[in-house]
């Protein structure tokens, strides 16, 4: 079955991004597969490759970077959110004039149409959030 | 058709969980993660709705979330069933459509 997943909240504000990775990996062990997670309102602050957590933390941003580079998902962030937030990849640099970008490896930027068309294409669409 | 819910907040702060057990069809599944797991025990002040409410649909709680918060299965009301993360992505295939109560 083909799977779209929401994520609405940052990777160390509330559990939805750790509740949404582990369900990615169930459902791909399942042998599902997963069409795209697109990172909405605060969910976009898992797409910063800046993050430095404790070293006996998890590392929420990495475990998404590498479940992506492994099983090939598309990770994608809003743009006006991360916009808002300050996540940005080179393109968006360039276009606002800002002095560097900080997108995580595996994550894009893109619009709500890519949301739009994970909710038309999916069997189904399983949202996380606060 | 038939819906599984989602409710990851605990009842006593907020009231997704009393809302969503009030508006779910007959033959829905719910099912209760993250602090929502707390719904699903025994002696609290929600424990009668909940009771109630297993009449007219089935209640499931994520067991990795309830080992977190060193809640017993053997706290937990009767008929309600403990599921892993592939229990929860199969109750996700089992139903049509997944309506999360943020």
């Amino acid at each position: 079955m083909k799977f779209g997943i929401q994520v609405n909240e940052g990777p160390y504000t509330h559990e939805a991004s750790v509740s949404a990775l582990n369900f990615v990996k169930a459902a791909l062990d399942a042998g599902h597969e997963i069409f795209r997670v697109f990172f909405y309102h605060d969910g976009v602050n898992n797409g910063t490759r800046l993050t430095t957590p404790p070293q006996d933390d998890i590392n929420i941003v990495q475990s998404w970077s590498e479940l992506a580079e492994k099983h090939n998902i598309d990770l994608v962030v809003c743009v006006a959110a991360a916009q808002r937030r300050g996540i940005v990849d080179e393109g968006e640099q360039e276009r606002n004039g800002k002095d560097a970008n900080n997108i995580a490896p595996g994550f894009r930027i893109s619009g709500l149409g890519q949301l739009i068309e994970a909710g038309i294409q999916c069997d189904r669409l399983v949202v996380f959030g606060d | 058709m038939s819906t599984l819910h989602t409710v990851n907040k605990s009842p006593f702060d907020r009231p997704s969980l009393q809302t969503c057990l009030r508006l779910a069809g007959k033959g829905n599944a719910v099912l209760l993660f993250e602090d929502g797991v707390y719904g699903a025990m025994q002696g609290t002040a929600v424990a009668d709705t909940v009771k109630e409410a297993l009449g007219n649909v089935s209640i499931y709680v994520l067991g990795p979330d309830l080992k977190a918060r060193g809640v017993g299965e053997d706290k937990l009301i009767d008929g309600i069933k403990v599921v892993d993360y592939k229990g929860f992505v199969d109750l996700t295939v089992e139903n049509d459509k997944v309506n999360a109560w943020l």
